[in-house]
């Protein structure tokens, strides 16, 4: 019974099962794929770094005695109300529409006990949002959606949106199964149609334009509120001194991991920077314009923990903003939900549909029962333990480095496990002194 | 009546000065002289003042505004009353770009001619050009109207929602799913409230009315050559 040894089957890593099933159903539908979510590629991260800690030539912190300061003051460059955080971590733009009233809600509640701030969304601010959150930022995007000047007054500070990470160069898109009466009245749409949001802003086409729009919000808000403009990870170089140029007292940078409610998946893929690869040119565009900690650096995509959180500080950012962390710490992708994940053809941490409205944790829909099962105090009391925990993470990593405030950590701090984590943070390789592209090899 | 001089007056006391009236209740009137062409002029006013301002601005002049009745004796560079919520803003000369951009509520008139844009992303504001507009007039406007005693460039209400555009000269080009559509008596009754209110001397019946197709409201890929 002599059987000739067989090959194994082997898969074509180009035409992987992953990548035929999406040619199987783009040739089934006609229509790229949709979904939610930031950049699901592997990239280099802060994951890729390290923290040298304390030794001989510096020392550490005691840890449970010695303070290590947290607070962070947003918009110290022209407003009279500059926020003022307790902690260096914010809650980033999500709308409401995208996300269901009690999110929303719970995002307000949650970032409120823990001292820190929540942002409206692309379909304006609502009442319970501004009622649960201390401080809040008031979107100001292309489409203008429920955008009027009494809530830009009533709120704490203005985030211009010129991009987000997951798409630097696109709008939004909210499927028509998400406009339920009450989005589509506050967006002045009809009920159930897709809802297109504009890439461009209406009125201002550059950068001079754009000095002229923060000077206009800024007169209609008596120069109380700070101004951040959002940018996705693209040439944050050029972007982050374009819009000091352009008057911002804050920027944020958004890196490809960062989430969108709904886009297509080859842009969230396939277009913006990785995180890790935004900061260093953003940071080094300030220190240009002598601007670095007078126009603050509010870092987000793909901050996870207090160790990314300390990471981003360390490469230069004043503070980061979290969104899909936020959404997991409230219930997003629970695996209590995942019988439920199945039937809709997914499972447990790849749920990534939230543009259909049929989240079974209630977080991504308008559906009134889905919603129901997001109970907004529980929900923001997992937020406020979230971000306390990030906190605790952030300042154990900083007084390991010797620092008394997390500002204190710094490039030198850290080193790089791989090369083009190297290159992109601009610290050197581990067990070397070499900095890609920066130490004459 | 109280005077503003521009000429010895910040931007910022001029603004504040007028934004304090919100509350106030009464109707007084303010001139604005030698406005020079500044930028967000008489921005985010909340009262039912009358402002005249003697001579043009430049950027947002009247932008977020909400009862005020605005009246510019001169032009005004982009975004006149952007994103206004009521009142009215009245332009005896031309306008830059983006007039009346996203505009909830109220009314705009433009004397003279309005340049590419006019009425992008309009969300309930009527506008009135006396003149001619210029492309992409009307893109994605969800709601309101916007009335073109003369021309309108190409691609006139491209992407368009829910809003009425009405056109008494000729149109370039259309955009994406924007369409002629049956002028209704109703049409007819409303066009001539505003061309009365906008103070133009036209007959209803000269115009022609255009609409969304609203094939573009979901997605279909058979459609996706329009875009």
């Amino acid at each position: 019974m002599d059987k000739t040894p067989q090959t194994l089957p082997r898969q074509n890593w180009t035409f992987s099962n992953e990548i035929n099933s999406e040619i199987r159903r783009a040739a089934a539908t006609g229509i790229y794929d949709i979904r939610g979510g930031g950049a699901k590629r592997r990239v280099p991260h802060f994951d890729d770094l390290l923290f040298l800690g304390a030794s001989i030539s510096r020392y550490p912190l005691e840890g449970y005695r010695e303070k290590c300061d947290t607070s962070v003051v947003l918009g110290t460059r022209f407003a009279k109300k500059p926020i003022e955080l307790k902690i260096p971590i914010t809650i980033a733009g999500m709308s409401f529409g995208a996300l269901s009233a009690n999110a929303k809600e719970a995002l307000g509640r949650g970032a409120t006990m823990a001292g820190t701030s929540t942002t409206t969304g692309d379909g304006g601010m609502t009442d319970e949002e501004r009622g649960h959150s201390e401080k809040l930022v008031y979107q100001y995007l292309p489409s203008r959606y429920g955008m009027n000047p009494d809530d830009l007054r009533r709120a704490d500070a203005i985030e211009v949106v010129v991009g987000q990470g997951a798409k630097p160069g696109g709008g939004g898109m909210l499927l028509g199964q998400k406009i339920t009466e009450r989005v589509a009245g506050m967006r002045n749409l009809p009920v159930g149609i897709d809802q297109r949001s504009a890439c461009r802003h209406p009125d201002w086409t550059g950068p001079d334009d754009l000095e002229i729009k923060l000077l206009e919000l800024r007169e209609i808000t008596n120069w109380e509120k700070p101004i951040y403009i959002k940018i996705g990870g693209a040439r944050p170089y050029y972007d982050t001194a374009l819009a000091v140029k352009a008057g911002a007292d804050v920027v944020v940078l958004d890196g490809m991991q960062g989430g969108t409610a709904a886009t297509q998946d080859v842009f969230i893929e396939h277009v913006g920077q990785p995180t890790l690869a935004c900061i260093r040119p953003a940071v080094k565009a300030l220190q240009d314009l002598g601007m670095h900690r007078k126009v603050q650096l509010v870092v987000s995509g793909g901050i996870r923990g207090g160790a990314d959180v300390a990471k981003a500080l360390a490469l230069g950012a004043d503070a980061v903003a979290i969104g899909t962390a936020a959404l997991i710490a409230l219930g997003d992708n629970d695996p209590r939900w995942e019988e439920e994940y199945q039937k809709l053809g997914t499972t447990t941490g790849a749920y990534d549909d939230w543009h259909e409205g049929r989240d079974p944790a209630g977080i991504t829909t308008q559906d009134p029962e889905l919603m129901k099962r997001l109970d907004p105090v529980a929900a923001g009391r997992r937020l406020r333990n979230y971000l306390s925990v990030m906190t605790l993470e952030c300042q154990t990593l900083a007084r390991a480095c010797g620092k008394s405030h997390v500002h204190n950590l710094e490039p030198e701090d850290l080193c790089a496990l791989t090369i083009e984590a190297a290159a992109m943070a601009g610290v050197p390789l581990a067990g070397s002194n070499w900095i890609p592209g920066q130490s004459g090899f | 009546m109280q005077t503003i001089d521009m000429a010895s007056t910040e931007l910022r006391e001029l603004n504040s000065t007028l934004q304090a009236q919100a509350g106030n209740g009464d109707e007084a009137e303010w001139v604005i002289e030698n406005s020079r062409g500044s930028h967000a002029l008489a921005v985010g006013l909340d009262a039912p003042i009358k402002v005249t301002v003697k001579g043009s601005t430049g950027y947002y002049c009247a932008g977020m505004n909400k009862q005020a009745n605005v009246h510019v004796t001169g032009s005004v560079g982009p975004g006149v009353a952007e994103n206004m919520m009521s009142g009215s803003v009245i332009v005896e000369g031309d306008a830059s770009q983006y007039a009346g951009a996203t505009g909830h509520g109220g009314l705009l008139v433009i004397k003279g001619n309005a340049s590419s844009r006019c009425g992008i992303s309009m969300k309930g504001i009527d506008i009135v050009v006396h003149g001619n507009v210029g492309h992409m007039s009307a893109f994605m406007a969800q709601s309101g109207n916007l009335v073109i005693l003369g021309d309108a460039g190409d691609a006139l209400g491209d992407s368009l929602y829910e809003a009425r555009l009405f056109v008494r000269g000729n149109v370039k080009s259309l955009g994406a799913d924007c369409i002629e559509k049956e002028m209704r008596p109703e049409h007819l009754e409303l066009l001539a409230d505003l061309l009365e209110r906008a103070g133009a001397d036209a007959s209803p019946q000269e115009f022609r009315r255009y609409g969304s197709a609203r094939k573009l409201y979901n997605f279909n890929v058979d459609h996706a050559d329009e875009y």
